[in-house]
């Protein structure tokens, strides 16, 4: 059967018989099935409360689906299982980094965030201190993070179209960017907070039942015996068993992988739009029952992505995927294809477009609320806006940010933009993190420490990515011309991450103003025991 | 405002404290959170609070870079097969995954048990629904 099988892909390498018909009319299905439950749902979104949070209203169980399913974008579904595929041991590490990461969330942020701030970082982190420098900080991380992650995932579609219709000319890809680009603007305009988690719901449910119902047929076709799949795994790549043992992908640059390990694992719970879902349940036990069923729905996922990505290594060979349009991200389609032929294939592929539009539109939401809120409502209007008035703004910054990540992802196609989610996960881990530790558990913590920490962080991983590697220096460096490379890392987090906790220490003991005793006590207790916090 | 509900209760606070933890106009209920958090209730909630979290995020993040290290840095450790193909390494993986749900599982109880009664006791003390 295995033979028959590994015959079948050479098909679907060449480009032939993918039925590409059928993913449209699955992903179309997908589209309008969402636009409908958006539209139904998105009654109530006359209050800032429900557009931008859904009034706190969803259960512990449906926030957590929709929080696995803001973390299982394109690049982790098709990202770690190629990674897996290709690099083998290497990819696995990465997707662990994604499941230990819940905890930074769980233990030290998501209850005592939901318990003091109402919509976005800034809330918590101006707390105490002084508001505009502060919200302004807050609002630039927020929406230098997003965008940069809006644009990795809106330039990822492309490549995606390529892949998974069969469309190869630029022209098709940019419709295709376009395309998800404005479904993504009707989901946020009409649906508001409310409407973007029930896509997302909608949206993990199908990726989890998919990948679980293809691992739970490929450890049937090995006799439920991962060591076969591993085996087979070790004579369909070019690097024969190594693949099964770590250094594949980072054994030249050992220092850049625990760099890269470390904003994940403190990045992913620090991600603008990550921190907003803390705030769509109504009290901490749901906080924490969003924590259980999201962990569960990711250790699930890694699980099945360890076997899936083996999987694709021993039926389709790392060599075809390397070389097929789309290269590492075509593992699991093809690895579908291989297995359930041009149907699951082209229900894989309506999954990964749905991954696509659910996350792309966590992410507008999430950036438009946060200027809506910290910039217009809080620093514009001095906390007197209309709440009319600041939902209007809300859904223009969405338009915006909308067009602006379509026009930057048909810019940016084609180009190498891996490096923008580890960019935007060094930011997160960077600028957010210390800057909430600290305002939550700091009480010396003030103004001066808050900008230190927020601009130290994003500045530092800026500019240590414009000297690193990814910029200049190396074969797929984006300038080739001239090499002003003088950080040897791809990845900032290691030497970004502590230097912005060093800025909030140090600029918070040399400033030395004492901010206002009264405010720090109301939120610490508020943050422990929700008192007065709606 | 709840005197009278918990007046019966282990936890009654006597009216003259209790005016201590609000401010000048009791008809606003604006709550002193600095006499709140002055409370022995308060305080015993944070500790509890914070000498479970810090010492289980610092377990949980030295045993994660510990397995990134080993994997960087031991790569021969970690290749070593223990069953059939799996190796080393693909254990300690899985073990994060399973380390980590449990974590998960003893904070959620912990939450849900220790840390909900030390809360509700500050509730009690202030006065406010939790």
């Amino acid at each position: 059967m295995t033979a028959q099988l590994v015959a079948g892909t050479t098909l679907a390498a060449t480009g032939m018989d993918t039925k590409p018909m059928f993913s449209l009319a699955l992903f179309i299905g997908f589209v309008a099935i969402t636009l409908y439950v958006v539209r139904r749902v998105s009654g109530g979104n006359s209050t800032t409360s429900n557009y931008y949070t859904a009034g706190g209203g969803f259960t512990g169980a449906q926030n957590g689906i929709a929080l696995s399913g803001d973390f299982l974008s394109a690049a982790s579904f098709l990202g770690i299982a190629g990674g897996i595929a290709v690099h083998g041991y290497d990819g696995f590490v990465y997707s662990v980094g994604w499941v230990v990461a819940w905890l930074v969330g769980l233990l030290l942020i998501a209850e005592m965030l939901r318990n003091t701030g109402r919509f976005t970082m800034g809330d918590v982190v101006a707390y105490r201190l002084r508001q505009r420098p502060v919200r302004i900080a807050a609002a630039t991380s927020t929406l230098m993070i997003s965008f940069l992650y809006l644009l990795a995932q809106v330039a990822g579609a492309g490549g995606l179209v390529s892949l998974l219709l069969n469309i190869s000319s630029r022209l098709g890809q940019s419709i295709a960017i376009a395309v998800v680009g404005i479904v993504m603007i009707v989901y946020v305009l009409v649906g508001g907070m409310k409407g973007t988690t029930w896509v997302q719901i909608i949206k993990a449910t199908l990726l989890l039942l998919c990948m679980v119902l293809i691992t739970v047929y490929l450890l049937g076709a090995f006799d439920f015996n991962f060591s076969t799949i591993l085996a087979k795994a070790s004579t369909g790549s070019p690097m024969g068993s190594a693949i099964l043992d770590p250094g594949a992908l980072y054994g030249a640059n050992e220092l850049d992988f625990v760099s890269l390990a470390l904003a994940l694992v403190l990045g992913i719970c620090s991600l603008p739009h990550v921190l907003m879902r803390f705030y769509t349940v109504p009290n901490s036990r749901e906080v924490r029952r969003s924590f259980r069923w999201a962990i569960w729905a990711m250790v699930v996922f890694y699980f099945c992505t360890l076997i899936v990505g083996y999987g694709a290594t021993a039926l389709v060979g790392a060599d075809t995927i390397v070389h097929a349009p789309g290269g590492e991200n075509s593992a699991a389609p093809l690895l579908a294809y291989a297995i359930g032929g041009p149907m699951l294939l082209g229900l894989v592929s309506a999954v990964a477009f749905a991954t696509i539009l659910a996350v792309v539109a966590g992410l507008t939401l999430t950036a438009s609320v946060s200027f809506a809120h910290d910039i217009y409502a809080s620093i514009i209007k001095r906390g007197q806006a209309e709440a009319g008035r600041e939902i209007q703004v809300a859904r223009l910054t969405a338009l915006i940010m909308g067009v602006l990540a379509i026009l930057g992802g048909i810019l940016v196609n084609g180009r190498n933009v891996a490096f923008l989610v580890a960019l935007a996960l060094a930011l997160a881990a960077s600028a957010n993190l210390s800057a909430l530790l600290y305002s939550l558990f700091w009480k010396r913590y003030n103004t001066a420490g808050a900008l230190a920490s927020i601009y130290g962080g994003l500045g530092s991983c800026v500019l240590l990515i414009a000297l690193s590697p990814v910029v200049s220096g190396a074969k797929d460096s984006i300038v080739k011309s001239v090499d002003f490379h003088v950080f040897p890392l791809s990845n900032p987090g290691i030497v970004s991450i502590p230097f912005s906790f060093l800025c909030g220490w140090a600029a918070t003991l040399i400033s030395g103003r004492a901010e206002d005793p009264a405010k720090q006590a109301e939120m610490e207790v508020r943050s422990l025991t929700a008192i007065e916090a709606d | 405002m709840n005197v009278a509900r918990h007046a019966e209760g282990r936890h009654s606070v006597p009216a003259e404290l209790r005016s201590t933890l609000f401010e000048a106009d009791p008809a606003e209920c604006h709550l002193d959170f600095a006499a709140i958090q002055r409370t022995p209730e308060f305080r015993a909630l944070r500790r509890k609070q914070r000498n479970f979290v810090f010492p289980m995020s610092l377990l949980f993040m030295l045993w994660f870079m510990a397995y990134v290290l080993l994997s960087a840095y031991a790569r021969q450790f970690m290749a070593i097969k223990v069953l059939g193909l799996i190796n080393v390494g693909i254990v300690m993986g899985l073990a994060q995954f399973l380390t980590t749900v449990v974590i998960m599982a003893l904070y959620c109880s912990y939450a849900d048990k220790t840390l909900g009664a030390a809360v509700e006791d500050v509730h009690l003390r202030a006065g406010t629904e939790s």
